[in-house]
């Protein structure tokens, strides 16, 4: 038997939309040669979209395009998007052909009609400049005129084969109502859903006042793509699709560089400091310094020469300098060398997603190494409850693919209490570092308290500290505990000095014994001597009476052999007695 | 005696399709029935001159242009309802 071969995987082609995002989401972008259906409510950013699609086509991947313009004249077009810096008019027309494919208004029917006439046009010009992209925008008006559904479906059949026997890529756009359902329902574009090889549907709506923009992929024959709604905004340079987290996204440098946290304790505490690129979290109530930690972060950046960007949500940029200069932490040079940009967002009022798209760009256009953002609670306010979180996600994401350094603080609920609990937008579980700040009443007196709930990859001291901000700077001190209350403020002062005070007097007293001993030593020491000397004079004295007794021991028999001498005793009488 | 107005007529086509057919068939019995003799009718082939219809403006066909007398105007479709083609062309007052 022969063995089965198998066969590569045919890929379809794909031209590439040079949309941000739209891109990795499609895995390269929208089908070759074949037929996209792009959908939206109005106002929600099919005709940009389109275009940048045949913008990026001629000016990236040599392919010119031709747009074909239902609802708007060509020059109403080229002056409209004149903001978006794309400059049209230089493409004009060999890269980029519009079609004024506007109905007249005093345009007068009777009886059926079909769109040779268009295809016969488009044909002469795709052949006259080569074009490999086209785009119909707004293709329901044209349709919108034909009498009945046959007809509809018969010219989008039309449209379509002609499309495919020239091997165009297509985009065309139709209107819809807001929600999806709607634009099923319309026959002739439901009909249109299953004929085209790809649909994007585009959703504008608003929550709660905020303006909240999303691009979903419906359906991509032959292609794998990511079929979540993707929020996106609308942004200078044109469309910015927001991806969550794509599939095969090259992994981020990881270093195991550290940087500063701009407190020496707590880099001891950390273990040397924050990872470069790692995400830090400071949280804690109104009050408790997180604006000054991430203060002190951003000045030790500048010092090692890093460009930073600080992002206050909560007061102006010069607000923030002064504030911070009040506890030693000095940024205002730094500001004004460049080195440091403040950004304040307290005005900005947007969707969470612009904000991201603004701090990006600004943090892009500043090649910003160390972020922070005061506070990225703020991304969840009134009426971003549901983006938010993700919004947080990918600012992580963002920052760790750039290699960017990001501390970013967020406020807890004071109703919440005083637990270790998880911050609004759940970001504690993403953030690499996670600083707890916290009060202790106790005393009579408020004192903060630092801890670190999670750092990864780094040992850290498990140790509550106190946050002692003074205007020499930001210190860390060790707090006391004592029959198992924590002591800090003044009762860690009190205890401090205390035990200096113990100290010393256990000092003294020590010096004091050594005093006494060193007496009696020299006393006994003298005793040993005159004992010693003692000793001597007995040994001599007893020397002297040894000699004595045998001097005269001597003496005596030399005296009877002198006197027998002198009797002249006779030797032998002397010996018979 | 009134003077004699001679209409101009151009119909652009999408070769042999149906309702092209249609329309040149219409166009001449139209003509025919109100305009004997004083009518003149081009038909340009969109398949044939593309960049004709391209610079034209012709999305549409069959589209009947009537150039002369002014004002011109465009009527698309296979004129099988003459009500509003004979309005458009103002030719009731001739019929009247």
């Amino acid at each position: 038997m022969k063995p089965v071969q198998r066969r590569p995987v045919h890929v379809p082609a794909k031209a590439p939309t040079g949309v941000t995002g739209l891109d990795e989401i499609t895995g390269g972008g929208l089908p070759r040669g074949r037929t996209t259906l792009l959908v939206g409510g109005p106002g929600s950013g099919k005709t940009i979209l389109a275009l940048q699609f045949l913008v990026h086509g001629a000016r990236a991947c040599k392919k010119p395009g031709i747009f074909v313009a239902f609802e708007e004249s060509a020059k109403r077009i080229v002056a409209n998007f004149e903001s978006f810096g794309w400059n049209l008019a230089e493409l004009q027309p060999k890269k980029l052909f519009f079609v004024d494919a506007r109905p007249s208004s005093e345009l007068i029917q009777s009886g059926n009609f079909d769109l040779g006439g268009m295809l016969a046009a488009l044909e002469a010009q795709t052949k006259r400049m080569g074009a490999q992209r086209i785009v119909f925008d707004a293709l329901d008006i044209m349709l919108a005129l034909l009498p009945d559904a046959a007809a509809k479906r018969r010219e989008v059949y039309r449209l379509h084969e002609w499309l495919l026997a020239h091997e165009l890529t297509a985009l065309i756009t139709a209107k819809a109502g807001g929600d999806e359902a709607s634009s099923i329902s319309q026959e002739a574009f439901g009909f249109m859903q299953f004929m085209v090889d790809c649909a994007v549907v585009l959703n504008h709506s608003v929550v709660l006042g905020v303006s909240q923009r999303n691009l979903r992929v419906a359906k991509y024959r032959g292609s794998a793509f990511d079929e979540n709604e993707s929020p996106f905004v609308i942004g200078k340079n044109g469309f910015d699709v927001a991806v969550s987290r794509v599939l095969g996204r090259v992994d981020a440098n990881v270093t195991n560089e550290r940087v500063s946290s701009g407190v020496p304790r707590l880099d001891t505490m950390l273990g040397g400091g924050y990872y470069r690129g790692a995400s830090v979290l400071i949280t804690g109530f109104p009050g408790t310094a997180k604006t000054t930690l991430s203060g002190a972060f951003a000045e030790a950046a500048c010092r090692r020469g890093e460009r930073t960007m600080f992002v206050s949500f909560d007061s102006d940029g010069t607000e923030v300098i002064r504030n911070l200069a009040s506890v030693g932490i000095r940024l205002d040079h730094y500001k004004k060398s460049g080195r440091l940009k403040m950004i304040s967002a307290r005005t900005i009022i947007g969707s969470a997603e612009t904000l991201l798209v603004r701090i990006k760009s600004l943090a892009k256009e500043h090649g910003a190494r160390c972020l922070v953002i005061d506070p990225v609670s703020n991304l969840s306010k009134a009426g971003n409850e549901l983006t938010a979180h993700g919004v947080a996600e990918r600012l992580i994401d963002w920052t760790k693919a750039e290699n960017i350094t990001l501390v970013c603080t967020s406020l807890l609920d004071e109703t919440a209490g005083q637990t270790d609990g998880g911050t609004p937008l759940q970001i504690s579980t993403l953030a690499d570092t996670w600083i707890h700040l916290n009060y202790l009443v106790q005393a009579g007196e408020r004192n903060r308290g630092i801890s670190i709930i999670k750092s990864r990859g780094t040992a850290h001291s498990n140790q509550v500290r106190e946050l002692i901000l003074s205007d020499a700077g930001v210190t860390l001190a060790d707090i006391y505990t004592a029959g198992g209350e924590v002591l800090m403020g003044t009762l860690r002062w009190e205890k401090e000095s205390a035990e200096r005070v113990a100290n010393e007097v256990a000092e003294v007293a020590g010096e004091l014994k050594r005093v006494s001993l060193d007496a009696e030593e020299a006393v006994l020491e003298v005793r040993a001597k005159s004992l010693q000397t003692e000793l001597v004079a007995k040994q001599v004295e007893k020397k002297l009476l040894v000699r004595t007794a045998e001097s005269r021991k001597g003496e005596l028999s030399r005296g009877r052999t002198h006197i027998r001498e002198l009797r002249r005793a006779d030797a032998a009488v002397a010996g018979r007695k | 005696m009134k003077r004699r107005i001679v209409y101009k007529f151009r119909l652009y086509v999408a070769g042999e399709a149906q309702n092209s057919a249609q329309a040149v068939a219409n166009l001449k019995a139209l003509c025919l029935g109100y305009l004997a003799d004083r009518h003149e009718i081009e038909i340009v082939d969109v398949y044939r001159e593309p960049t004709r219809a391209l610079e034209d403006g012709i999305m549409m066909t069959p589209t009947l242009i009537k150039l002369a007398p002014t004002p011109v105007s465009r009527i698309i479709g296979t004129l099988a309802q003459m009500q509003p083609v004979l309005l458009a062309l103002r030719l009731e007052a001739v019929v009247a």
